[in-house]
C-alpha cells in the first residue's frame, strides 16, 4: 500500500547528510523568508497579477534573470567554489576531512558536484540569462509588441523553472544526484551503473525545461520571421536579433533530438529496455553521437546571441555602424549551419577511424572560418571610430583575448592526433570554459549592462562595472590558465585527488585564488545593483537613449511601456532609430493596441509536468500519470480559451502616455548635471551608506524596545 | 554629491591594464612552469613525439592570424578612443572593395593549411596502424575493469593489474576492452594518446617507448566513484631488462584463472600492481565474446519468398 | 466576434495602418499560428528522425531471438496502412467541410476519421498484446525495444490526435463551427497527415524491410 502511494520514496531519502541538511535549510530558509516578506508587505496578489501571470516578454524576460542569476550564484557559483577548494587540498599527502579519503569531498560527492554544475550552468544559467535578453530586446528591436504567441513565452518560462525545482530536488529527496558527468554517457548512465535516482533528476529536469526550449525557440522564430515592422526586411534587422535567430533555428533543430535521446535513456532504465545497455544488444556508442549532436550545436545555441549583444556594443560606442553588416550576418549564418557537422569531434578517442575522425576534424576547422571574419569585423567596427569606454565595452574587450584563447585551443583540440592528447584532459575543461565564460557569460553581462537603462528606467553604477570587470578577468586568468597546463601536465578532468608526486598542486591553488577573485567579482555586480539602486534617481534614463544608441528599443522610453510601442514604427534603413534621429523623430501618432491578457496556465501546466517527472523519478506511477493528464487537460482548456486578448482603444492609449510623461516629469524634474560616470558612488561611500542604514535600523529598534 | 571623484587616469583606458595583464600573466605561469613535468611537451615515445611536433605546428600557424589580429584589435581599440584627439575619427564605413575578400580569404587559407596537415596527420597517426620496425612486436591485451586496469601479454602468457613493462622501440599493439564496466579511456601521455576501452569492443592503439624510465598512465574517461584511482604505472626498460622481468614474472605464484579474474571483476580501487605468470587460454578473446553474443544478427526471415 | 471586427475598424479609423501592413490583426494572428505549428512539427519529425536512427542501428540486434521477419505480420501492417491512408482522405473531406461552414459534414467525416484511427490503434495494440504474450517484449532485446518505441511512440501520437479530435468535435458541438474551430481543425488536419506520412515510412523501414532483408 505504502509502495503504491509513495513508490520508492523511503525515509532514508529524507535528507540526512551534511549538504543535503545544508541545502534543505538554504532552500526553506529562504523560502519561508519570501513567504514572510510578502505577507507583511502585502504584495502576494501583486506578484501574482504583475510577474507570476505576465505574459509581457519583458517582465518574463526579467524573471529569466532572476532564475538564472540565483541559479549562478547559489548552485553554480558555490559548485565551482567547492570543487576548487576540494582540487587545492586534495593532494594525496593531504589528510581527509568529513569522511573523504583526501580533501573534504568524497569522489562520489565530488563527481555528483561537477555533474550538477554542468548541468545547472548551460540549461538552467546560460540559457536562462540568454532567453531573458532575447524576450525582452528582440521585441523591442523588431518594432513588436509582444512575441508570437504569449502563452508559449509563460508555458516555458514555468517548464524552465519547473526543471529548475526538479535539479534542486535531491537535496529534500534522495540525496544523490547523478555521477556520471554532465552530459552522462552510457553505460555509466544506466541502471546498472548509476542505480540511484540522481540520474533520474538529471533526466527529468533537463527533460522538462528542454521542452520549454523547444516550446520557446519556436516561439522566437515565428515572432522575428513574423512579426517585424512594416520596412525592416531581414537584411535590415539588428544584429542581436540575427544572432537570435540563428540561435533559435538551431535550438529548434536540436533540442528534439535531446527530448528523444533522454526518453530512451529513461526507458533504458524505467522499463528494461535495450537501447544503450552492454548486454542484450544495446549500443552505448549511439547515445554519445546521439547526445553530442545535441551538445555541439548547444553551445552556439548559447554563442550567437553573444555575438550579436558584442556586435551592437562595439557599433554603439565605436559610434559606427557594424563594419560590413552583410560579413557579420553572413558570418553568424555560416557558424549556425556548420555547427550541426562537427559533434565527432568530441570523441574522436573513441575509435572510429582515421576517415571518419578526419572528416569531422575538417568540419571542425571549416567552422573556425566565420567565427575569425566576424572577429575581423568588429576590428574594423572600431577602425576610426569614435571609442567609449563604457564598461559593455571593458566587457568585450576582455572577451576579445579570452575568446581568442578558446578559440585557438579550440582548433588545436580540434586535429585529432592531437585531441588524443588533450581529450577529457583539464585542457579541454580549460577550453571549452574559456568559450562559455569568456563568449557567453561576458556577453550576457555586457548585454544586462548595456541594456540595463532600458530595462530598469535607470543606468548601472559603472564604476562597480569596471571593478566587476577586473576582477572576472583577473580571477578566469589565474583560475583556467593553470587549467590549461596542467591538461598538458597529465590531469584528467573530474579528479577530486591526485598522487602529490605530479607536482599539480601549486596550480590548484592557484584556481582556487583565480575562483576567489571571481566571487569578489560576483560580490561586485551585487554590489552594482544595490548601489545603482540606492541611486536611482540620479541614474535615471531621461531620454530612452543612454548610449547614443543605434537601433528601435533606444526609441522608446526607460523602461519601456507595456506595450512597447505606441505606434509600429516604419523603417526604412538597417540601425533604423539611427537614421530616425538624423530625421527627426515624428509626433507620436496613437493607435489601438491588442494586447495579451495574463494567463495563469502556464503555471498550472508546468506544476502538472512536474509532478509527472517526480512520479517519474521515485516510480510513482498514479502521482506520473496524473501529471501527465493534468498537464494536458490545464493546455486543452487554455488552448480552447477563445477570450485571450483585450484592446486598448486608441484615446486611452494616447492619455496613458500623457499621464506617463507627467508623471516622469514630476519625480524626476529635468536632467540634473552630475548625471555622468564621474560622479558614481563609489565603493567607501556604498559601504558607508550601508552601515549607516544598518546602525538605524538596529538604533530604531532599540527604541521601540 | 556635486563633484567629480575620480582622476582620469593617465593610462587612458582598460586596453593598456589588458596587455599588462596579459604579460604578468606569462611571467607568472613562466615561473611556476619552471621545473615542472609538462608530460605532453615531454614525450618518451615515438608516437608522442609525433603527436607533439603536430601541436607546435597548429601553435604556430595559428599565431600567424591570432597575433596581428588580436594586436590590431587592441591598438585600434586603443588608438581610435575618443579622447584621442590627434587621430581621425570617421563615423561611416569606408573600406576597399578588396576587404570582404581578404576578410574571407585569410582564415579560409590558415584553415587550409590546418586541414591538409590534418588530414595527413590524422592518417599517418591512426592508432590502428602498426608502427614499422626493425624490433618485433610486442602484443598487449588491455582490459579496463572497476577501477583497475588488467594487462595480459597472449605471447608471453603472463599477466599484471596496474602495471606494465615494455623495451624501447619496441612497437606494442594494446588491444582495448572493458568488463562490466563503463567506457574508459586508456591514456599514457608520455608515450601518446589516448584510446576508449569499451565492453564488447576491442580498440587497437599502437605505441612506441623510446627512452626508458617509468611513466604514469589514467583513464580519462569517469567510469564511477573509483575513477580517480585507476592509475597505472608503465615501464620502458631496456629489452635484456625487459626479459628478465617476464621470466619473474613467469614464477610469480598467482595465476590468473577465472575464479581470479571473477574477484577482479569485483569493484575495488587503488589496487597495488599485482603480477601473474599464467592466464586461462584466450581470456581477452573470451572477455569480448561475452558481449559479440549480444549484437549477434537475428535469423534469417522465413516469410520472405 | 464583435469585438474583433470592432477593433479591426478603428484600426483602420486611427489611419495608423501603414501600407504594408496588409493583414488584419486575426489574419496576422492565423498566419503566425500555421506557421508555428509548422515549425512545431519539424521538431516532431526530428524526434522521430531518432527513433528511427536508432531502429535502423539497433534493428539486427536480436541476441538470436526472432527479427522482424518472423514476427511481423504484413498482411496487417497493409491494412493498418490503408486505414490510416483512408482516415487522411476522410480528414481532408472533413477540412474542406470545415471551410465551407458545413457542421454537420465536418461532425460526419471527422467522426469517421475518428473511427478508422481507433480502428488503427486497435490493431496495433493487437499486435503488441501478441507479441508480449509470446514473451517479446521491449526488454528482450535492443530489436523489441526500438521496434516497440518507434511504433509506439506513432502510436501515442495517434492516441493525442483522437485525444484532440474528440475534444474538438466536442466543442464544435457545443460551440457551433466558429473561425477558432475552424482554425483548430486546420492544424488538427496538419497533424493528422504529418503521422500519416511518418506512418509510410514506419511500414517502408520497418515492416517491408523485414521482409527484404
Amino acid at each position: 500500500m505504502k509502495e503504491f502511494f509513495l513508490g520508492r520514496l523511503t525515509s532514508q531519502s529524507l535528507p540526512h547528510e551534511w549538504f543535503t541538511i545544508g541545502g534543505s535549510a538554504f532552500f526553506g530558509l529562504a523560502a519561508l523568508f519570501f513567504i514572510v516578506l510578502l505577507t507583511v508587505t502585502k504584495r502576494w496578489k501583486w506578484l501574482w497579477k504583475e510577474w507570476l501571470t505576465s505574459v509581457d516578454p519583458k517582465r518574463i524576460g526579467i524573471m529569466y534573470f532572476i532564475v538564472a542569476g540565483f541559479m549562478l550564484i547559489a548552485r553554480g557559483g558555490l559548485e565551482a567554489l567547492m570543487m576548487w577548494l576540494q582540487q587545492a587540498i586534495g593532494s594525496s599527502n593531504m589528510p581527509g576531512f568529513l569522511g573523504a579519503s583526501h580533501g573534504y569531498l568524497s569522489s562520489q560527492h565530488f563527481q555528483e558536484i561537477f555533474t550538477a554544475h554542468g548541468n545547472i550552468m548551460v540549461f538552467f544559467v546560460a540559457m536562462g540569462f540568454i532567453f531573458g535578453l532575447i524576450n525582452y530586446i528582440v521585441p523591442l528591436q523588431i518594432g513588436a509588441r509582444d512575441l508570437a504567441s504569449p502563452f508559449l513565452n509563460t508555458l516555458g518560462f514555468w517548464l524552465y523553472v519547473a526543471g529548475v525545482v526538479m535539479v534542486n530536488m535531491f537535496f529534500f529527496f534522495g540525496g544523490e544526484y547523478a555521477a556520471t558527468g554532465w552530459l552522462a554517457v552510457a553505460p555509466l548512465n544506466g541502471i546498472q551503473f548509476s542505480p540511484g535516482v540522481g540520474m533520474d533528476y538529471l533526466i527529468w529536469s533537463l527533460q522538462i525545461s528542454g521542452i520549454g526550449t523547444t516550446l520557446g525557440a519556436i516561439n522566437f522564430i515565428m515572432t522575428i520571421l513574423k512579426m517585424r515592422s512594416p520596412g525592416m526586411g531581414l537584411w535590415k534587422m539588428p544584429a542581436f536579433t540575427w544572432g537570435s535567430l540563428c540561435s533559435m533555428i538551431m535550438a529548434v533543430t536540436i533540442f528534439p533530438l535531446l527530448t528523444a535521446t533522454l526518453f530512451l535513456v529513461f526507458f533504458d532504465r524505467y522499463f528494461g529496455t535495450h537501447f544503450f545497455t552492454t548486454t542484450l544488444g544495446g549500443n552505448a556508442m549511439m547515445y554519445t553521437n546521439l547526445i553530442w549532436m545535441w551538445g555541439h550545436p548547444e553551445v552556439y545555441v548559447l554563442v550567437l546571441p553573444a555575438y550579436g549583444v558584442f556586435t551592437e556594443i562595439v557599433a554603439t560606442f565605436s559610434r559606427k555602424p557594424i563594419a560590413s553588416y552583410t560579413t557579420s550576418i553572413i558570418g553568424m549564418i555560416g557558424v549556425s549551419l556548420f555547427a550541426l557537422s562537427v559533434w565527432l569531434h568530441h570523441f574522436f578517442t573513441m575509435g572510429a577511424g582515421a576517415d571518419v575522425n578526419a572528416f569531422f576534424g575538417l568540419m571542425t576547422m571549416i567552422i573556425a572560418v566565420p567565427t575569425t571574419v566576424l572577429v575581423f569585423t568588429w576590428i574594423a567596427t572600431m577602425h576610426k571610430g569614435r571609442i567609449r569606454y563604457t564598461s559593455p565595452m571593458h566587457w568585450f574587450l576582455g572577451f576579445m583575448i579570452i575568446f581568442a584563447l578558446g578559440g585557438i585551443t579550440g582548433v588545436m583540440l580540434g586535429v585529432p592526433p592531437a585531441d588524443f592528447q588533450f581529450h577529457n584532459s583539464l585542457f579541454l575543461v580549460a577550453h571549452f570554459h574559456s568559450n562559455v565564460i569568456g563568449g557567453v557569460l561576458f556577453g550576457v553581462f555586457a548585454g544586462i549592462t548595456y541594456w540595463f537603462p532600458k530595462m530598469a528606467g535607470f543606468r548601472l553604477n559603472e564604476r562597480f562595472g569596471k571593478y566587476a570587470f577586473w576582477c572576472w578577468m583577473v580571477g578566469f586568468s589565474l583560475s583556467f590558465i593553470p587549467m590549461y597546463i596542467l591538461g598538458l601536465m597529465g590531469a584528467t578532468r573530474r579528479l577530486d585527488t591526485y598522487d602529490a608526486a605530479t607536482g599539480w598542486q601549486p596550480f590548484y591553488i592557484c584556481m582556487l585564488i583565480g575562483g576567489c577573485v571571481i566571487a569578489l567579482g560576483v560580490a561586485f555586480q551585487i554590489i552594482q545593483i544595490i548601489a545603482s539602486v540606492m541611486e536611482k534617481k540620479r541614474l535615471h534614463d531621461y531620454t530612452g537613449d543612454p548610449w547614443d544608441g543605434r537601433t528601435l528599443e533606444w526609441s522608446v522610453s526607460s523602461p519601456a511601456p507595456a506595450y512597447n510601442f505606441t505606434t509600429i514604427p516604419h523603417v526604412t534603413t538597417r540601425d533604423a532609430f539611427w537614421e530616425m534621429k538624423k530625421q527627426g523623430i515624428a509626433k507620436p501618432q496613437y493607435e489601438d493596441i491588442h494586447m495579451p491578457k495574463n494567463t495563469a496556465s502556464g503555471i498550472y501546466i508546468s506544476i502538472f509536468a512536474f509532478f509527472a517527472g517526480f512520479g517519474f523519478v521515485w516510480h510513482i506511477t498514479w502521482m506520473a500519470i496524473a501529471g501527465v493528464a493534468g498537464a494536458i487537460v490545464c493546455a486543452i482548456i487554455r488552448t480552447f480559451d477563445e477570450n485571450t486578448e483585450y484592446t486598448i482603444p486608441a484615446a486611452e492609449v494616447e492619455k496613458m502616455e500623457k499621464a506617463r510623461l507627467q508623471k516622469e516629469h514630476e519625480e524626476y524634474g529635468d536632467k540634473p548635471a552630475n548625471t555622468g560616470p564621474e560622479y558614481d558612488m563609489t565603493l567607501r561611500e556604498f559601504i558607508i551608506t550601508v552601515v549607516t542604514w544598518a546602525w538605524s535600523v538596529v538604533r530604531r529598534k532599540q527604541r521601540q524596545a | 554629491m556635486t563633484k567629480p571623484k575620480k582622476q582620469k587616469s593617465k593610462l587612458r583606458g582598460p586596453v593598456p591594464y589588458i596587455v599588462l595583464w596579459v604579460v604578468v600573466l606569462t611571467a607568472l605561469f613562466s615561473a611556476l612552469l619552471w621545473g615542472t613535468n609538462v608530460k605532453v611537451l615531454n614525450p618518451h615515445g615515438l608516437i608522442a613525439t609525433h603527436q607533439l611536433s603536430l601541436i607546435i605546428f597548429s601553435v604556430v600557424v595559428l599565431m600567424v592570424i591570432a597575433v596581428p589580429s588580436l594586436f590590431l584589435f587592441y591598438y585600434f581599440a586603443w588608438k581610435y578612443r575618443e579622447t584621442n584627439t590627434k587621430v581621425a575619427h570617421e563615423s561611416e564605413n569606408h573600406h576597399g572593395k578588396w576587404w570582404v575578400f581578404w576578410v574571407w580569404a585569410i582564415p579560409c587559407a590558415i584553415m587550409l593549411i590546418m586541414s591538409v596537415v590534418m588530414w595527413i596527420a590524422t592518417h599517418k597517426l591512426d592508432p590502428m596502424r602498426a608502427i614499422a620496425s626493425k624490433n618485433k612486436t610486442l602484443h598487449v591485451q588491455v582490459i579496463a575493469l572497476r577501477w583497475k586496469w588488467l594487462f595480459i601479454y597472449p605471447d608471453q602468457g603472463i599477466a599484471t593489474v596496474n602495471f606494465l613493462q615494455a623495451p624501447v622501440n619496441t612497437p606494442i599493439e594494446f588491444d582495448l576492452t572493458a568488463d562490466e564496466t563503463p567506457m574508459s579511456s586508456f591514456w599514457l601521455p608520455n608515450w601518446g594518446g589516448q584510446l576508449y576501452a569499451m565492453t564488447g569492443h576491442s580498440n587497437r592503439l599502437n605505441l612506441m617507448p623510446t627512452t626508458k624510465g617509468d611513466f604514469t598512465g589514467a583513464s580519462a574517461e569517469i567510469n564511477g566513484a573509483g575513477f580517480d584511482g585507476m592509475k597505472f604505472t608503465a615501464r620502458a626498460s631496456s629489452q635484456a631488462d625487459f626479459n628478465k622481468w617476464v621470466t619473474q614474472t613467469q614464477q610469480s605464484p598467482n595465476i590468473l584463472d577465472w575464479v581470479e579474474y571473477q574477484k577482479l571483476l569485483q569493484p575495488s580501487e587503488n589496487n597495488v600492481a599485482a603480477f601473474y605468470s599464467s592466464t586461462a587460454p584466450d581470456m581477452y578473446d573470451n572477455v569480448l565474446m561475452k558481449y559479440m553474443g549480444s549484437h549477434n544478427m537475428g535469423a534469417h526471415s522465413t516469410e520472405h519468398e | 466576434m464583435a469585438e474583433t471586427t470592432e477593433a479591426v475598424a478603428t484600426h483602420e479609423q486611427a489611419g495608423a495602418l501603414t501600407p504594408e501592413h496588409e493583414m488584419s490583426h486575426e489574419e496576422a494572428a492565423n498566419d503566425r499560428v500555421m506557421f508555428g505549428f509548422w515549425v512545431y512539427l519539424m521538431t516532431d519529425l526530428l524526434m522521430f528522425s531518432v527513433l528511427f536512427a536508432v531502429y535502423a542501428v539497433l534493428h539486427a540486434n536480436t541476441v538470436g531471438g526472432p527479427g522482424g521477419g518472423q514476427l511481423f505480420s504484413l498482411k496487417q501492417a497493409l491494412i493498418e496502412t490503408l486505414i490510416l491512408l483512408t482516415s487522411s482522405f476522410t480528414c481532408g473531406l472533413g477540412m474542406i467541410a470545415a471551410r465551407k461552414g458545413d457542421k454537420t459534414q465536418v461532425l460526419a467525416w471527422f467522426g469517421v476519421t475518428f473511427l478508422l484511427g481507433l480502428a488503427f490503434l486497435g490493431l496495433e495494440v493487437k499486435e503488441f498484446a501478441e507479441f508480449v504474450h509470446e514473451g517479446h517484449t521491449l526488454s528482450s532485446n535492443a530489436f523489441l525495444s526500438s521496434f516497440f518505441s518507434l511504433v509506439g511512440t506513432h502510436g501515442l501520437h495517434i492516441t493525442s490526435g483522437l485525444l484532440w479530435m474528440g475534444v474538438i468535435l466536442a466543442f464544435v458541438i457545443k460551440r457551433g463551427l466558429n473561425k477558432h474551430m475552424v482554425r483548430k481543425l486546420a492544424l488538427l488536419s496538419l497533424f493528422w497527415h504529418f503521422l500519416d506520412i511518418v506512418w509510410i515510412f514506419i511500414f517502408t523501414i520497418v515492416y517491408l524491410m523485414a521482409f527484404t532483408a
